[in-house]
C-alpha cells in the first residue's frame, strides 16, 4: 500500500489521462471539419466527446473510490484543495480576457471608430452598439424591431431573477456544506438537491433568453461588439453553470451514496467552490453586461 | 470500475510501451517531456533552416512566399510552445521532486495528461501544413485580420493552442501544489533551491497567462466562424485589441522561457565556482520582480499601432524598469563566479554562455524599449536577432547547462566531455555567426518576415544562413552525447560533482525509479 | 603583479569586445556600410538615430563592462591555476550599488526619449495632408486637399525574383507610381488599410506606423533634401508581404506644383 511510500498515495500507472488527450485530439479535429463542412466532422466530434466523458467517468470514479478507501491523506488532500484553488484562477483569468474584450470595445474602440469622421462618417458612440456597419440599437427588451435594429435584455426582468437564483443557490449549497459538517446527511442531501435544481432553473431561464434574443429582439453572435461579447460571456457563463450543475449532481449521487465524511470531503468542496466561483462571475455580468 | 486493492509494485520498473504511455511517474514523463521538446527542437531546427535556405540568396529558390509564411509562422509556434516550454517542464518534472525532497509530484495522474495533451497538440499544428490552404502563415502572433483570412490550417492551430494551453495550466498547477505541498520537513521556502523558487513564479505566470491566450484565440475562432466582430472595426471591434490581448500573454511568456533558465544557471554556476550562490534573497526577489513587471510592460511590442501617447510613455517607462531585476540577477552571477575557484565542464560553459550572450540580448531589447527608436527598429531583423539572443542564449543554451549538468543523475554515466565541448563551442560560434549580423540587417532596414529582399542585405545573410546550417546540424552532436550517455560511459558518483548543494546529488546515479519515499532531513 | 593581471584583461577581453568595436565603430563609418540605420533626412529620422546612437553607446559600454568582469574572473579564479575559493554569499552594499546605478542609467535615458516622442506625436500645423490607404498588396495614396490620387505597386519583374534575368539596382525597391512630395514642408500622414494591417515605413524618413483597416493612424513628415527615398511595408500582410514596396520622391516646390498639375490632367 501506498503508506510504503511514506504515506503519500502515488497512483498505479493509469490510462485515463492519454486516452483523454486522444479523444480531445479527436474533438477538436472533429470540430474543424465540421466548421468546414468536411464529412467525417460530426462523427469524430461524438467519438471524441464519448471518449472523453467515459474516461473522465472512469477517472473520477477511481478517484472516488480511493478516496473512500481512505487511501488519501491530509497531505493529498492539500495538493487537491490547491489543484482546485489554482485551476479556478487560471478560470478567472480566462473570463478575464472576455471582461476586457467588454472594456476595450466599449471604452475606447467605439468612440474611436465613432472619431473617424473619414472613414465612418455619421457614426456615433453609443453603447449597446453594433458598430458602423451593424445594426443599429433601438432600446432594450422592444419588440418590434425591424431588420437592421436589435434591441437588448433588459436588466430587471430575468437577468434579475437569474441573479437571485444564482446568489440563493450559493446559500443553499453552504447549508448543505454545514449540514455535511455537523453530519446531519438529510438535510445534505435535500440542499444539495435544491442548488441543483436552482442551477438548472438558471439555465432553463437563459436559454429562454437566447431563444427570445435570437428570435424576437434581433440579438445575435453577429450583432457587432454588443452580440459578440454579450453571447461569448453570458455563453461561456452558461457552460460553467452547466459543468458546475452536472458537477454537483454528480456530487448529490455521492452524497445519496453515503460517500463524504464531515471531516474529509475534498470533492465536495471542490464542487462548492466551483459553484461560488461561477456565482461570482454572474454578479461581475449582471453588472457590467446588464446593468451598466 | 476497477478497485485496485493494496498491493502496489512501486518499486518495479514497468516494461514496455505502457511504462511510458500510461506512467505516473515524475521521472519518466521528466524524460517524456525532455525526448518530445528535443524532437520538436529539431523540427522547429528544420523549419528554421528552410527559412535560412530560402534567405541564402536574393531571390525566390527554395520556396514560394505562402510557403515561406507558414514556415516562420510554424517554427515560432514549436519552438516556443513545443520546444522550450516542455524542456523546461520537463526539467521540473524530473529535478523539483528531488530537490524538495518529494516522492513524486503531488498529482501524478494530472502530471501524465499534461504530458500526452502535447503530442496529439502539435500533430494538430504539424498536420495544419498539409490541409488544403496550408498552415497558419499570419506570424507566430496570428493578428488579426490577416488569420482571420486563413484556411483550416489556422483554426487547426486555434485549437493546438487550446490544448497546448491546458496543458502547460495543469502543468503549472501540479508544480505549485507539488512546491507548495510536498517539502521535505525543514524545506522552508527560502532553503529551496533557486531552480524550484523560479519555476514556482513561472508557474504562476503560466496560470495568469495562458487563459488569456486561450480567451484571445477563441476570440479569433469565432470572428472567423461565428460572425463576432471583436476585432472588426465595421462592428464596433478594433484589431488592436487582438494584439493587446495577445501580448497581455506574449510578455510574461518570454519570462515563462527565460526564468527556469535564470533557475538552472543559479545551480550550475555555484557548483563549478565552488562558492555558494551570490544573494540568494535578492536573487528570489528579483524572479519574482521580472514576473510581476512582465504583466504590465506588454503594449511595447505595439509601439507603432498608433496608441495614445500617454500609454507609449508608460509602457516604455515600466519596460525600461525590468533592466533593473534583471540586471541584479546578471551582476549576482558575475560575483558567485568572483573569487571562486573554476572550472569549466561544459554544463559551467553553457551556463557562463548563457549570462554573457543573454546579456547582449537583454541590451539590445532595451534599445527596443525606447519607444522613439523602436519606430526604426520594430518588425526588422533588429527584433529578430534580440529575441534569438535572449531565447537561444538564455533559454535553450540555459537548458543546455541543465542537460549536461544533470544528465549523470539521470543516466547514471558521464557524458562525453569532449564531444560537450565540441557541441558548445560549435554551437556559440555558429549561433553568433548566424544571428550577430541580423542587427546589422535591422539597422539597415531589413523588415523580418520576408522570403526575399533588396540586393544591399546580400552579404549579411548569406552569412547568417552559413551560420544557421552549421548551429542546426552541431544540435546533433547533442543527441549523440545523450545517447552515449545512455547506453553507458564512465559510472557517475552519487555527487557527480565537486561537492555540489542540492538534495538531488544525496541520492544514487542514475536516481532509482523512485526516491524520497520517506522524507530526507533537511537541516 | 598589475601588469599580469592586465594582460588577462586583454586577453580574455580581446575576443568579444573587439565583436562589440566592431557594433560601434560602424557608426562613425556610416551608412554605405549597411551596418547602420540609413542616414536621416527629416528632424523625425535624425532625432531617432541620434537617440539610436545614444542608447547603442551606453548599452555598448554597459556590455563590455560586464564582459570585462566575467572574463577577467574567468582567467583569474580558476581551478586550474590554483584559485581558493571565498566563502562569502552576500553583500548588501554591492547589490544596493548595482541596483541604484542602473536605475540612474535608465534615468538618464528616458530623458531624451520622452522628448523625441512628445515631438514625434506633434502633427498639429501641417501644411499638406496625404492620405495613405495600405492594400494587399500595394499602396494608395489621396493628397487630400488637391484631388489628386492613384495606386503604386511593386514594378520588379517576376523573372528577377525567380532569377531567371540578372536583378535590378533597385531590385524589390521600385514602383510604378512614387509619392512625391515638397521639401521642406510639414506632411501630415494619414493612413489606414483596406483588408489587413500593413505598416508604412521609409527608414530615411523616420519611424513606420501601422495603417490599420477601419482606423486613421497619424504621423509627420517634413523633408529636409531632395531625392528619392526607399522603404518597404513593415507588417506582415500575407503572401506578398515582401512584395509592397514604397518610394518617395522629394522634390522642390515648383517640381512640386508641376507634378500635381500633370496629375490633375491626368485625372
Ligand atoms: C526569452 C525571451 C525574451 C526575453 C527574456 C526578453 C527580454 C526583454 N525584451 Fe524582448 N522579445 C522577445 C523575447 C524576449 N525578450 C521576443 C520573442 C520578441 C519578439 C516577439 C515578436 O514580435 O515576434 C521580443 C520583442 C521585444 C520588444 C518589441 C520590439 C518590437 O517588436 O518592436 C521589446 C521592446 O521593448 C523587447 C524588450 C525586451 C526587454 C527590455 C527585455 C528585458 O527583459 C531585458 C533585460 C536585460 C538586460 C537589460 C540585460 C542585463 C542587465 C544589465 C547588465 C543591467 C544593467 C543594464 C542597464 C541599466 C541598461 N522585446
Ligand atoms: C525558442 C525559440 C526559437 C528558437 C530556438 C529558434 C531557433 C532558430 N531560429 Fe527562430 N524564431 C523564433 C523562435 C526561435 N527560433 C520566433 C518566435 C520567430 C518569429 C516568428 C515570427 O515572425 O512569427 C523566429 C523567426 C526566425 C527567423 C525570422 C524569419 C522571418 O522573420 O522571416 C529566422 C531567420 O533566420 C530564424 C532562424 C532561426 C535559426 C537559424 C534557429 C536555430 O537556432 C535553429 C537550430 C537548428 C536546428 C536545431 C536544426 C536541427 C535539425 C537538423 C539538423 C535536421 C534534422 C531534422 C530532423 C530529424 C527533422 N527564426
Ligand atoms: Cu503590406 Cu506587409
Ligand atoms: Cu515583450
Amino acid at each position: 500500500m501506498s503508506a510504503a511510500h511514506g504515506g503519500y498515495y502515488l497512483p498505479d500507472p493509469t490510462k485515463w489521462p492519454t486516452i483523454t488527450s486522444m479523444g480531445l485530439f479527436l474533438l477538436a479535429l472533429g470540430f474543424i471539419l465540421k466548421l468546414h463542412h468536411l464529412p467525417p466532422g460530426p462523427w469524430l466530434m461524438i467519438a471524441g466527446a464519448v471518449i472523453i466523458v467515459l474516461m473522465l467517468c472512469a477517472w473520477f470514479g477511481q478517484v472516488a473510490v480511493e478516496s473512500e478507501a481512505g487511501r488519501y491523506d491530509a497531505q493529498v488532500d492539500t495538493s487537491f484543495r490547491m489543484g482546485m484553488g489554482w485551476f479556478i484562477v487560471s478560470e478567472v483569468m480566462f473570463f478575464g480576457a472576455f471582461f476586457a474584450a467588454l472594456f476595450y470595445t466599449r471604452v475606447l474602440s467605439v468612440p474611436w471608430i465613432a472619431g473617424e469622421e473619414l472613414l465612418w462618417p455619421g457614426f456615433e458612440a453609443t453603447w449597446p452598439s453594433a458598430g458602423p456597419a451593424g445594426a443599429t440599437f433601438i432600446g432594450p427588451d422592444s419588440h418590434d424591431v425591424g431588420p437592421g435594429q436589435f434591441s437588448t435584455i433588459g436588466a430587471f426582468g430575468i437577468p434579475l431573477l437569474n441573479t437571485v437564483i444564482l446568489l440563493v443557490s450559493s446559500v443553499t449549497l453552504t447549508i448543505a456544506h454545514w449540514a455535511l459538517k455537523k453530519n446531519q446527511r438529510g438535510a445534505l442531501n435535500f440542499w444539495l438537491f435544491v442548488t441543483v435544481v436552482l442551477g438548472a432553473a438558471f439555465m432553463y431561464f437563459q436559454v429562454g433568453e437566447y431563444m427570445e434574443a435570437y428570435n424576437h429582439l434581433g440579438l445575435t453572435l453577429g450583432s457587432g461588439v454588443y452580440g459578440a461579447t454579450f453571447f461569448m460571456l453570458t455563453g461561456f457563463h452558461g457552460f460553467h453553470v452547466t459543468v458546475g450543475a452536472i458537477t454537483l449532481a454528480v456530487i448529490l449521487v455521492r452524497c445519496l451514496r453515503g460517500h463524504f465524511k464531515p471531516d474529509e470531503h475534498f470533492g465536495f468542496e471542490g464542487a462548492a467552490w466551483y459553484w461560488h466561483f461561477v456565482d461570482t462571475v454572474w454578479v461581475g455580468l449582471f453588472i457590467f453586461v446588464y446593468i451598466l | 470500475m476497477t478497485t485496485t486493492v493494496a498491493d502496489h509494485h512501486h518499486d518495479e520498473v514497468p516494461k514496455g510501451i505502457t511504462r511510458w504511455l500510461f506512467t505516473t511517474n515524475h521521472k519518466d514523463i521528466g524524460t517524456l517531456y525532455l525526448w518530445f521538446s528535443f524532437t520538436m527542437f529539431l523540427i522547429g531546427g528544420a523549419m528554421a533552416l528552410v527559412i535560412r535556405a530560402e534567405l541564402f540568396q536574393p531571390g525566390l529558390q527554395v520556396v514560394d512566399p505562402h510557403f515561406y509564411n507558414q514556415m516562420v509562422t510554424v517554427h515560432a509556434l514549436i519552438m516556443i510552445f513545443g520546444a522550450v516550454m516542455p524542456g523546461f517542464v520537463g526539467f521540473a518534472n524530473w529535478m523539483i521532486p528531488m530537490m524538495i525532497g518529494a516522492p513524486d509530484m503531488a498529482l501524478p495522474r494530472l502530471n501524465n495528461w499534461s504530458f500526452w495533451l502535447l503530442p496529439f497538440a502539435t500533430s494538430l499544428l504539424i498536420l495544419s501544413l498539409f490541409v488544403p490552404g496550408g498552415g497558419p502563415a499570419a506570424g507566430w502572433t496570428i493578428y488579426p485580420p490577416l488569420s482571420v483570412q486563413g484556411g483550416m490550417g489556422v483554426d487547426l492551430t486555434i485549437f493546438t493552442i487550446h490544448i497546448l494551453g491546458m496543458s502547460s495550466i495543469l502543468g503549472a498547477i501540479n508544480i505549485i501544489a507539488t512546491i507548495m505541498n510536498m517539502r521535505a520537513p525543514g524545506m522552508t521556502l527560502m532553503k529551496m533551491p533557486l531552480f524550484v523558487w523560479t519555476w514556482v513564479i513561472t508557474a504562476f505566470l503560466l496560470i495568469a497567462a495562458m487563459p488569456v491566450l486561450a480567451g484571445a484565440v477563441t476570440m479569433l475562432l469565432t470572428d472567423r466562424h461565428f460572425g463576432t466582430a471583436f476585432f472588426d472595426p465595421a462592428g464596433g471591434g478594433d484589431p488592436v485589441m487582438f494584439q493587446h490581448i495577445f501580448w497581455f500573454f506574449g510578455h510574461p511568456e518570454v519570462y515563462i522561457l527565460i526564468l527556469p533558465a535564470f533557475g538552472i544557471i543559479s545551480q550550475v554556476i555555484p557548483t563549478f565556482a565552488r562558492k555558494p550562490l551570490f544573494g540568494y534573497t535578492s536573487m528570489v526577489f528579483a524572479a519574482a520582480a521580472i514576473a510581476f513587471l512582465s504583466f504590465i510592460v506588454w503594449a511595447h511590442h505595439m509601439y507603432t499601432v498608433g496608441m495614445p501617447l500617454s500609454g507609449e510613455l508608460f509602457f516604455m517607462y515600466s519596460t525600461m524598469l525590468i533592466a533593473i531585476p534583471t540586471g541584479v540577477k546578471i551582476f549576482n552571477w558575475m560575483a558567485t563566479m568572483w573569487r571562486g575557484s573554476m572550472s569549466f565542464e561544459t554544463p559551467m560553459l553553457y551556463a557562463i554562455a548563457t549570462v554573457a550572450l543573454f546579456t547582449v540580448g537583454g541590451l539590445t531589447g532595451l534599445m527596443m524599449a525606447i519607444t522613439p527608436a523602436d519606430f526604426q527598429y520594430h518588425d526588422t531583423y533588429f527584433i529578430v536577432a534580440h529575441f534569438h539572443y535572449v531565447i537561444f542564449c538564455g533559454s535553450v543554451l540555459g537548458m543546455f547547462a541543465g542537460v549536461y549538468y544533470w544528465l549523470p543523475k539521470w543516466t547514471g554515466h558521464m557524458y562525453n566531455e569532449t564531444l560537450g565541448k565540441w557541441h558548445f563551442w560549435l554551437t556559440i560560434i555558429a549561433f553568433n555567426v548566424t544571428f550577430f549580423p541580423q542587427h546589422f540587417l535591422g539597422f539597415a532596414g531589413m523588415p523580418r518576415r520576408i522570403p526575399d529582399y533588396a540586393l544591399q542585405f546580400a552579404e549579411f545573410n548569406v552569412v547568417s544562413s552559413i551560420g544557421g546550417f552549421v548551429l542546426g546540424y552541431s544540435q546533433l552532436i547533442l543527441l549523440v552525447v545523450v545517447i552515449k550517455a545512455i547506453r553507458g560511459g564512465k559510472k557517475a558518483s552519487a555527487e557527480v560533482w565537486d561537492n555540489p548543494e542540492g538534495l538531488e546529488w544525496s541520492v544514487a546515479s542514475p536516481a532509482p525509479y523512485h526516491t524520497f519515499a520517506t522524507a530526507p532531513e533537511v537541516r | 603583479m598589475i601588469i599580469n593581471r592586465l594582460k588577462h584583461l586583454l586577453s580574455a577581453g580581446t575576443a568579444l569586445v573587439s565583436m562589440l568595436v566592431l557594433w560601434a565603430v560602424p557608426a562613425s563609418v556610416q551608412a554605405e556600410w549597411g551596418l547602420n540605420l540609413q542616414r536621416p533626412v527629416t528632424e523625425i529620422a535624425r532625432v531617432q538615430y541620434d537617440l539610436h546612437m545614444l542608447i547603442m553607446y551606453i548599452v555598448t559600454v554597459i556590455g563590455i563592462i560586464v564582459f570585462a568582469i566575467m572574463f577577467y574572473s574567468i582567467f583569474k579564479f580558476r581551478k586550474s591555476k590554483g584559485a581558493q575559493p571565498a566563502k562569502f554569499s552576500h553583500s548588501t552594499k554591492a547589490e544596493v550599488i548595482w541596483t541604484v546605478i542602473p536605475t540612474l542609467i535608465l534615468i538618464v535615458m528616458a530623458v531624451p526619449s520622452t522628448k523625441a516622442l512628445l515631438l514625434m506625436e506633434d502633427t498639429t500645423e501641417s501644411d499638406m495632408v496625404v492620405k495613405v490607404t495600405g492594400y494587399q498588396w500595394g499602396w494608395h495614396y489621396d493628397y487630400m486637399e488637391e484631388d489628386v490620387s492613384f495606386f503604386s505597386k511593386l514594378t520588379t519583374p517576376q523573372s528577377q525574383i525567380t532569377g531567371t534575368e540578372t536583378k535590378g539596382e533597385n531590385y524589390l525597391l521600385e514602383v510604378d507610381n512614387h509619392l512625391v512630395l515638397p521639401v521642406g514642408q510639414k506632411v501630415r500622414i494619414l493612413l489606414t488599410a483596406r483588408d489587413v494591417i500593413h505598416a508604412w515605413w521609409v527608414p530615411q524618413l523616420g519611424g513606420k506606423k501601422d495603417a490599420i483597416p477601419g482606423f486613421i493612424n497619424e504621423m509627420w513628415i517634413r523633408a529636409d533634401e531632395t531625392g528619392t527615398f526607399r522603404g518597404q511595408c513593415a507588417e506582415l500582410c500575407g503572401k506578398d508581404h515582401g512584395y509592397m514596396p514604397i518610394v518617395v520622391d522629394v522634390v522642390d516646390e515648383s517640381q512640386y506644383q508641376a507634378w500635381l498639375d500633370g496629375q490633375r490632367n491626368k485625372g
